[in-house]
């Protein structure tokens, strides 16, 4: 892999908001290299859709707020964090693409696609003819495995299908060739033999233009399919970093621990309860003191509920913020059914 | 062991008249039976006809054609003594916990309803039953006073059930409970539909779209496609030799969270999409997407037969 194009550090972001304030990312750090695919995972409200938006600044300002000291460095030279909205506008769709999770609200109902995408194309490039805007639509359409391209730039949102809408958002995402994708939840609201189509026609694109993508998903399998490097958030933090076969197999925090055991598996056995986490997610308008999964998880100790952990590294690529990986901890084995060849 | 059958499905139909005299058959000659005690799974993509199969069977839409029995008891033909009894006996939990709880009502009065309705309980006896309801969901009677908008996904699903567990029913019929869920919070809930049917002896028909879940959850399943049942079988069998094509693939295309597995294991990768049900193909209505596909699917429909005991499909090629 290459340099980083994405360095985010200390990423903090807020939401003012009637009741008081949301601390919805609490001081997230990582790094995306050239031609990676990096996933964030966990669940609704951890803060990995907002930290996805932040870094195409798609949230309005107020209610939201990039904190003091948080940095978002995008190819090496722009600094997301502090850049104005007519700066951003230059980067956002051009050199950082993004797909949403609903292709049925996230196209324009009264354009045509070929109309949509050739709009991103000559806006960031005025110098294309509309003509050539709209043969450069079709190709992408080819590019995206739509036939009869021809025909369906000519076809409004409503006229497709939901897994060919989502073909028509990766189209309109890679129309300038971005450096960057970042996918929301790409295949969250397609059946799952649409769903395996769309995986891999990404990973296929990921593999030919070399473009680093941003995995935002709770599915697990989406993220062994797909990822090189994974990031496990909790309540607006990172509780897990490494690569997709740290995390899966030699995982080190209690929360990708749950996670992990929670998934029922096709070859799992039946008669045995699912491991799931007890409780909810803590309320981000009061974080708790210490950390934050503390409270639901079964390993927690005196220390947990008063500091929260800094990152342990497991190794280079590998880190945890967990107490037990303390060099005082106590030795506690990870549960049954995870690591290699645990099932199968 | 002998079958004690609790409900039987014979050709059910549902149809939908639309404007411009279009029909759309929602579902189109279904035939199952599910026992007393066991969970019944339905599987399909969206549009294949699973929940108006679940609706039609509760009686929330009316047959087009065919049977279902339940007890031995045609429910279409239910008047009644018997069709309020059937209402207590058979329940229903929904898909979405934000919008199949009123907004304006406490959640002792959602779960009480039902007891009211049917003149079970009153006064101490009903607050008494509300409040165990709520513990047995693995809530707490302090929950009785408030409402759904002050509960996560999780707990107003758990609510949904208490709702549904009020009048002591046989059967319920859960359409897509967990799949408005996070991860960790399916397991919970599964794990209490589990233990609800373990004490009570329930019989449930599971319906949903994520045939891992499903699987965990069900001893036989059955698989539609566009309004018919394509293949039916224990779940045992159907992850270890599914036999009709279309399950094949919605096996294969489920990605298994273990890297390893998932880079070694090779895929089909189905072509194309769901068709229209106002516009389904002839014949067998996966051809446009088999791999196997030969002339004679496009001429007639498959028999759903028995091609091992207790395992039925419907393809030309068994």
């Amino acid at each position: 892999m290459g340099k980083p194009i994405l360095e985010v550090k200390n990423l903090r972001v807020s939401f003012k908001m009637y009741a008081g304030e949301v601390q919805a990312v609490r001081g997230v750090s990582f790094t995306v290299d050239k031609g990676e695919v990096l996933a964030i995972v966990g669940e609704s409200g951890c803060g990995k859709s907002v930290t996805a938006q932040t870094i195409m600044r798609l949230i309005p300002t107020p209610p939201s707020y990039i904190k003091e000291g948080s940095s978002i460095l995008f190819d090496g030279k722009h600094e997301i964090a502090k850049m104005t909205e007519s700066q951003m506008e230059r980067v956002r769709g051009k050199d950082m693409g993004m797909i949403f999770q609903d292709p049925m609200t996230s196209l324009n109902p009264t354009m045509t696609v070929g109309a949509q995408i050739s709009e991103g194309i000559r806006k960031h490039n005025q110098k294309v003819s509309k003509a050539e805007a709209f043969k450069r639509s079709a190709e992408l359409l080819t590019l995206v495995g739509m036939s009869n391209a021809e025909e369906r730039i000519q076809q409004y949102p409503h006229e497709l299908s939901g897994g060919m809408r989502q073909r028509v958002m990766i189209a309109l995402s890679l129309a300038c060739n971005p450096k960057l994708l970042i996918a929301d939840e790409p295949t969250t609201a397609l059946d799952v033999t649409i769903q395996a189509q769309i995986i891999d026609l990404l990973r296929d694109i990921q593999e030919k233009t070399e473009t680093s993508i941003i995995l935002i998903t709770h599915d697990l399998g989406v993220v062994a399919e797909m990822a090189h490097k994974v990031i496990v958030m909790y309540a607006g933090k990172v509780v897990e970093r490494g690569t997709l076969d740290d995390i899966f197999y030699n995982p080190r925090h209690p929360y990708t621990w749950g996670l992990l055991r929670s998934v029922p598996r096709l070859d799992s056995d039946k008669n045995n309860e699912l491991a799931s986490i007890p409780g909810t997610p803590p309320d981000l308008y009061a974080p708790p003191v210490g950390c934050a999964f503390a409270a639901r998880c079964p390993y927690a100790m005196k220390v947990c509920k008063e500091i929260d952990p800094e990152h342990f590294e497991v190794s280079a690529d590998h880190s945890a913020a967990c107490w037990l990986n303390h060099p005082d901890a106590p030795e506690v084995e990870m549960p049954v059914g995870i690591g290699r060849g645990s099932h199968g | 062991m002998a079958e004690d059958k609790i409900l039987e499905i014979k050709d059910l139909q549902k149809h939908f008249q639309l404007s411009g005299n279009r029909v759309l058959k929602a579902v189109d000659g279904l035939n199952f039976s599910i026992n007393r005690g066991e969970t019944f799974g339905l599987v399909g993509e969206s549009g294949c006809g699973k929940s108006t199969t679940g609706r039609t069977i509760i009686r929330l839409y009316e047959a087009t054609g065919g049977e279902v029995l339940f007890n031995g008891k045609d429910v279409q033909k239910m008047k009644g003594a018997d069709r309020n009894q059937f209402h207590r006996d058979m329940q229903m939990v929904f898909q979405d916990p934000y919008a199949s709880l009123n907004p304006r009502m406490t959640v002792g009065k959602i779960i009480a309803e039902g007891i009211e309705i049917h003149g079970l309980y009153s006064g101490k006896e009903k607050k008494e039953r509300v409040n165990q309801l709520l513990r047995d969901v693995g809530l707490s009677e302090e929950h009785a006073g408030r409402f759904p908008h002050e509960f996560s996904g999780g707990q107003r699903q758990r609510i949904g059930i208490a709702r549904a567990l009020a009048i002591e029913p046989q059967f319920i019929i859960a359409d897509e409970p967990i799949s408005a869920l996070d991860v960790s919070v399916q397991a919970q809930v599964v794990n209490l539909f589990k233990k609800l049917q373990k004490e009570r002896g329930l019989t449930y028909l599971f319906i949903a779209h994520d045939l891992a879940m499903v699987k965990h959850i069900s001893d036989r399943i059955g698989v539609m496609y566009l309004g018919k049942l394509v293949e039916v079988a224990t779940s045992d069998k159907l992850n270890e030799k599914p036999m009709h094509p279309y399950t094949q693939s919605l096996l294969s295309a489920i990605p298994i969270p273990d890297p390893d597995l998932q880079k070694a294991r090779k895929r089909i990768i189905l072509q194309g999409e769901i068709p229209s049900p106002l516009n389904p193909p002839s014949g067998c209505p996966f051809r446009t997407r088999c791999p196997h596909a030969m002339p004679e699917c496009a001429a007639t429909m498959p028999p759903f037969k028995e091609v091992e005991p207790g395992h039925f499909a419907a393809c030309h090629l068994l």
